[in-house]
């Protein structure tokens, strides 16, 4: 089943034009990633596959589970049922500081409960104990009453997870879940996103920044540049080399600093002892 | 603006390369207006006078002398009357809290499109123009004399001023917590109670008690319009030259104003 069908998306903002022409297919199941440099669209694809942009007038078309999301620059009618489809999880985690994390945990329910239920904040016990399960999956179990901008980035951007996982979207979008998070933290969050894909079947799509994270936590990479596709396949094959050649200088900054050997790009495997082998394609 | 994109030509740099200069020229621009603003009003606000703050001075102590020997016999009365005043404060504060939380929401431009924004801006404005001792005195012909038609008269305006507050502060608002609970599916109204509110929550807990240690205020002169409370008391004794008797009722207001002041500082502390 074909989980994310984007047609021709075009975007422009005021003078950049931030995708051109995009079209990719992502079955159910997969975990793909989405790599470029800053500014080559990364966000701006996310951000329209979760609905929260629309493309431009022409020909832009995007369907999630064979539903259509928006076509020519309009969202479907029913954009805000098919949101609760969509987990979406951002690079500045979106949690409202000054609630209770386990406050925007409850919230994934949203979607799914009655309007008036969740307009009036009235969760079940059996919700509040989902969302205590969803934190304890994630492995921050205690912080549920704490406020959440007390919580380090990669505790908020685990209980930003676990607000997914309430949420029981079935495709998670991950824009730069861990560009803000130092290294540690950025491989639990990656390990908890593989984990979800792999254990609940969920469709992840994740931008990242850094290709070794791609080349280790997902079997396939998108790559962009400039708002257009340059590679589509599986990541084993973006060696740093061909990362020169899709990017030119502009590849430095999609490689870690310590995997940046001087004189070139070439990777070394025993300066990289955390890379292993690339993810086998899940069935 | 210009784009940090790779296309910027490869020319020498220069030191105001893309600065923009329509902000240096604005500011100067205000600064110019508001001097021409001050010295065009010079004139009709008769400041020439203020000469007269010296040379009158003797008038100023042989006034203030009558206030030196305040006279409490009747501070019950006073206490009653100020908690009136109180009271008239506290519904005309609370009514308009409970209008301006919808209005302070639809007269933001990041919450609401322009073709409600505008009108709500509008009515706002109506509200805060006019002042709230005219609103009394348009309440006292429909409502009747007494406290009723203060509390409304506060409730109006104070609607105007408190809403403008809460819109302003919403449109300050970090927008990305929101997109985060719009993204589960939520609903525009459950975006605002767990996206927007808590955020504005600090900002609007002190607008209402610093608008209710203003209306506290405000409720003592909508009394002097016959809007009972302190008020009312304060300017018959004035009237009458009863000077004693209006200090003692002077520093009934201070003290009471003060308080509300202490109390509303902890109330502020508690909610941040």
């Amino acid at each position: 089943m074909t989980a994310v069908d984007v047609k021709d998306l075009s975007k422009r903002f005021n003078r950049k034009q931030a995708l051109r022409g995009v079209s990719l297919r992502i079955a159910a199941g997969e975990m793909v990633a989405l790599i470029g440099a800053s500014g080559s669209g990364k966000s701006t694809l996310i951000r329209h596959l979760a609905g929260l942009e629309r493309g431009e007038a022409e020909g832009s078309a995007i369907e999630i589970f064979g539903r259509p999301l928006q076509a020519n620059g309009r969202l479907a009618a029913d954009a805000r049922q098919m949101r609760r489809e969509i987990g979406v999880i951002f690079q500045q985690f979106n949690l409202v500081g000054r609630l209770p994390v386990i406050t925007n945990v409850l919230v994934g329910h949203l979607g799914r409960i009655p309007d008036w239920r969740g307009t009036l904040g009235a969760f079940t016990r059996e919700e509040k104990l989902e969302a205590l399960a969803a934190l304890a999956r994630v492995g921050i179990p205690d912080v549920a009453w704490q406020r959440a901008s007390t919580l380090s980035g990669g505790q908020q951007q685990r209980a930003a997870i676990a607000r997914c996982l309430v949420q029981q979207s079935r495709l998670l979008l991950a824009d730069e879940p861990i560009a803000s998070l130092d290294p540690a933290s950025a491989r639990r969050v990656m390990d908890v996103l593989a984990d979800i894909n792999r254990r609940d079947g969920i469709t992840a799509v994740v931008s990242l920044h850094q290709v070794e994270y791609a080349r280790r936590y997902c079997a396939r990479t998108i790559a962009l540049r400039a708002g257009s596709i340059v590679y589509d396949g599986p990541s084993a094959a973006l060696t740093n080399d061909f990362l020169t050649e899709l990017y030119g200088a502009d590849s430095e900054e999609l490689v870690l600093p310590d995997q940046r050997p001087a004189g070139g790009l070439r990777l070394d495997p025993s300066r990289a002892p955390w890379m292993g082998e690339p993810s086998p394609v899940p069935a | 603006m210009t784009e940090t994109s790779q296309s910027l030509p490869a020319a020498a740099p220069s030191l105001n390369a893309g600065r923009d200069w329509s902000r240096s020229i604005g500011n100067g621009a205000i600064l110019l207006g508001l001097a021409v603003a001050l010295v065009l009003s010079w004139g009709p606000a008769d400041m020439a006078s203020w000469t007269h703050l010296f040379t009158d001075a003797g008038n100023m102590a042989k006034y203030a002398s009558g206030f030196l020997h305040p006279k409490f016999d009747d501070w019950r009365f006073y206490v009653e009357e100020m908690i009136v005043t109180l009271q008239i404060a506290l519904w005309g504060t609370f009514l308009s809290l409970i209008v301006s939380i919808p209005l302070g929401i639809l007269a933001a431009h990041n919450m609401a499109p322009a073709w409600i924004v505008h009108p709500c801006r509008w009515l706002l404005n109506v509200f805060r123009a006019i002042h709230e001792v005219v609103w009394a005195v348009l309440f006292v012909v429909a409502v009747g004399l007494g406290p009723f038609a203060g509390v409304m008269a506060l409730f109006v305006h104070n609607t105007g001023i408190m809403a403008k507050l809460f819109s302003e502060a919403v449109e300050a608002i970090d927008a990305r917590p929101v997109e985060g609970i719009r993204a589960t599916g939520a609903t525009r109204v459950q975006e605002v109670i767990f996206g927007v509110i808590p955020q504005v929550m600090p900002l609007w807990v002190s607008y209402f008690l610093y608008r209710f240690e203003t209306n506290v205020r405000s409720a003592t002169i909508l009394g002097v319009i016959g809007a009972g409370g302190i008020g009312q008391v304060l300017f018959e004794s004035i009237r009458g030259f009863y000077y004693p008797e209006s200090a003692a009722i002077l520093i009934v207001v201070v003290v009471t104003v003060s308080l509300t002041d202490i109390l509303s500082q902890q109330l502020r502390k508690f909610f941040l």
